[in-house]
């Protein structure tokens, strides 16, 4: 027997998929493609190898950029949470960047850096970089502070109040954070592709679309949506398997 | 952060910032970042003009529409998924794929469907706020109170009675939560709709001036969208803290 | 002089948080091997004044002094046990108990060594490796004890230690506690708003007044003190300066 969340997860997706497909077939758009269409078409760009070319050409600013937002971010983040000084700074910069609408910038980007891969790179820092500062400096910011005292009355020093007591403390959140920037990175990375000059899986999308090819465009898609959901799920297994007492184990 | 023991306001820095801003557009550091005081001037200049109020018109109907149906359709179906098992268990999947996808891969689609023009701005903006709102408010259902529920139907309340009068107003906190980050991504949603269909509202004013590099026109719709995207969501955490004894309540 | 007597002493100790006096000129000698508590309504600033022996809070005025030495921030020669545990959620108990000696570069065998010894005297033999999420709150101020101990402390530091565990757990708690004042060579310094447990575990009980604080009386059970655990709480001097204290702390009590 399969068991009930599968059945509904299986009877869910069928029924989304379905009504895609009869959706398709009743005509509502020429610009709509079948879901068999359009996984005919994904299975076409995979055996030609040109969906794999593609991606390893949209990763490319999409790692650059999250790996930077990364590095500086959780810094910033650390700084921001331990120094009130460098808090009142820059804080608020990172605070207006989570609530505005970055990709206005773009134009700017373009600009200023041209239409190459440093364009790109720059769009998904800006996307990424912003959820990670916050994310880390108000994990920082929320060490318990009984712990803190603990360390202290153990004779620590401030430096191994920070690599022992705060940095592992925070880290669940941290990582949380740069699974969120990642999602934002993912937006970005397809942002830039879509808007500043079509290459990899956006070079797909915007041929298709001049060609008429839909299948290919939906099949395009369909594919940088699924890897960007598969990925995001992987990281979140892991961030709970890696901190699965971490949330439960302080309170008394 | 504290002066002679005078504790300086949290977002005062912004006042520094705005002098190197300054300082640096003045010495001409580069040709991308004009003196903010120049910024402003030409946004005195613009803010009446036609292009500027058609521009800002488009984005508030495209933005708020967008929001209206995130809403009229997030909430229910939040508040459905939270009460029955089968539905949840039925679109969950869904909206939790839609939560962390890249909904900017959708906006091609959206222009071939259904046409470089206002509808598929809405739709994009919808899109983009919708999953968050049905996953808080269906987070605010699931923590109801148990005993709650029970006093409703022990006084004889029909379904219709405890979906409004209990199940709502229960989950309140959170759905006001739901709203406020599904406001700040609608805002995101309409702006890059509005970047990739390239010729209405703000977009087409981004074309424009990139296009003749008009910096300090630029640099004053971007600050004019940044200030109104802030002060917007700053309003909805106020009113998001308002009902925070809810939560204390529940212990 | 006194400090062959006392092994802990505060003179004079003021504490203000902002407009609030927390402490007013508080004295008070906690003598060499003995288990004095610190007793009072919440808000007289029994963990303040504790905190501040442990050198965690600066007194505004005054003089902390340990062994005769005054003292103003930790120190290897005391060690505290928080209320809340103070564990660290990402690490073993065998890490957590260790954790004192790993700040005072004790080499890792040598201290886990010392930690073992200390984990299976509070009864935890076997949970080594386990993690604090996987303990109960018993269990986990067990953990909290054990490292208070593995360091070896001449003075020891109990914020309410065992309020946050439930109540058969902490009569065991109390039980041990006797014994652990009879068997090691400490001083112990303990903070509690139970007057059955003050008066259960303690040679000496403060009581703390508060608005303003201020020791109003020293208690110092005595004949009760040798009989075995289980008669204590039957005894009719144990009974009665329960009453006492509750009679003399009951106007403080809205």
């Amino acid at each position: 027997m399969i068991s009930r969340p599968l059945t509904l997860k299986l009877l869910s997706a069928l029924l989304i998929f379905g009504s895609w497909e009869m959706a398709s077939r009743a005509g509502i758009n020429y610009a709509f493609p079948t879901f068999l269409e359009s996984m005919g078409a994904l299975w076409n760009l995979t055996i030609s190898g040109q969906i794999f070319v593609a991606y390893a050409e949209t990763l490319k600013p999409l790692v650059t950029g999250v790996l930077i937002s990364t590095f500086i971010g959780v810094g910033i983040g650390v700084w921001v949470g331990l120094s009130e000084k460098f808090d009142w700074l820059v804080s608020p910069i990172f605070i207006i960047m989570q609530s505005a609408p970055l990709a206005a910038l773009i134009p700017l980007v373009i600009m200023a850096y041209g239409i190459g891969i440093t364009s790109k790179t720059f769009v998904v820092c800006i996307m990424a970089m912003p959820v990670i500062v916050l994310n880390t400096s108000g994990a920082v910011k929320n060490t318990p502070s009984s712990l803190i005292e603990m360390a202290k009355s153990y004779l620590s020093t401030e430096r191994e109040v920070i690599l022992k007591i705060i940095i592992p403390s925070a880290s669940p959140v941290i990582f949380a954070g740069l699974r969120l920037g990642v999602s934002a990175g993912f937006i970005g990375a397809i942002l830039a592709e879509l808007k500043i000059t079509p290459t990899g899986v956006g070079d797909i999308i915007s041929y298709s679309r001049m060609t008429a090819d839909y299948p290919s465009m939906y099949a395009a898609i369909f594919s940088i949506i699924v890897l960007a959901v598969l990925f995001l799920n992987v990281l979140e297994r892991i961030e709970k398997s890696l901190f699965a007492g971490n949330d439960l184990g302080y309170v008394s | 952060m504290r002066i002679f023991g005078f504790k300086l306001p949290n977002m005062t820095s912004l006042i520094l910032w705005g002098l190197v801003w300054e300082i640096l557009g003045r010495m001409e550091v580069s040709f991308f970042l004009p003196p903010l005081s120049s910024i402003f001037v030409t946004l005195a200049d613009i803010y009446d003009s036609k292009a500027f109020v058609r521009a800002l018109s488009e984005t508030a109907v495209a933005f708020f529409g967008g929001l209206f149906y995130a809403l009229v359709i997030g909430i229910p179906l939040g508040i459905f998924m939270g009460k029955n098992r089968f539905v949840d268990e039925l679109f969950l999947p869904w909206v939790n794929m839609f939560m962390s996808a890249p909904l900017t891969a959708l906006v091609p689609v959206l222009m071939v469907l259904f046409g470089f023009g206002l509808k598929s701005i809405i739709i994009v903006t919808t899109l983009f706020a919708i999953w968050i709102i049905i996953l808080n408010t269906r987070a605010g259902v699931k923590q109801i109170n148990r005993s709650l529920v029970d006093m409703a139907n022990s006084f004889g309340a029909n379904p219709i009675d405890a979906f409004i009068k209990i199940y709502f107003w229960a989950a309140l906190p959170e759905i006001i939560g739901g709203i406020r980050i599904g406001f700040i991504r609608a805002v995101k949603g309409v702006i890059i709709g509005q970047l990739l269909i390239s010729i209405v509202g703000f977009g087409s004013l981004f074309e424009l001036y990139s296009s003749r590099f008009l910096m300090s026109h630029f640099w004053a719709i971007i600050l004019v969208l940044f200030a109104l995207a802030f002060t917007i969501s700053e309003l909805l955490a106020m009113l998001a803290k308002r009902f925070d004894y809810y939560a204390s309540k529940r212990g | 002089m006194s400090d062959n007597v006392n092994a802990v002493s505060v003179k004079g100790i003021y504490k203000n948080y902002g407009d609030v006096e927390a402490l007013r000129d508080m004295s008070l000698d906690f003598p060499k091997g003995q288990l004095t508590s610190l007793l009072g309504p919440s808000g007289c600033g029994k963990t303040t004044l504790l905190k501040i022996i442990a050198g965690l809070l600066q007194p505004n005025q005054g003089e902390v002094y340990v062994n005769g030495q005054i003292v103003s921030e930790p120190g290897p020669d005391r060690a505290f046990v928080f209320q809340d545990f103070a564990l660290m959620p990402w690490a073993s108990v065998l890490r957590n108990v260790a954790f004192g000696l790993e700040l005072r570069k004790v080499a890792k065998s040598e201290r886990e060594d010392i930690a073992r010894k200390y984990i299976k005297e509070v009864g935890l033999d076997g949970f080594e490796n386990s993690y604090p999420h996987e303990l109960s709150g018993g269990m986990r101020q067990r953990v909290g004890l054990a490292r208070a101990l593995s360091v070896d402390s001449p003075v020891l530091l109990m914020d309410e230690p065992f309020s946050a565990v439930d109540e058969q757990t902490r009569r065991k708690f109390q039980e041990d506690l006797l014994q652990l004042v009879k068997e090691e060579s400490k001083t112990f310094i303990f903070v509690t708003h139970s007057i059955e447990e003050a008066v259960y575990v303690s040679d000496q009980v403060a009581i703390l007044l508060p608005r303003p604080s201020r020791v109003s009386e020293i208690i110092k059970p005595s004949s009760f003190k040798n009989k075995d655990v289980d008669s204590i709480r039957k005894d009719s001097e144990y009974l009665d300066t329960v009453e006492k204290i509750w009679k003399s702390l009951r106007s403080y009590v809205e």
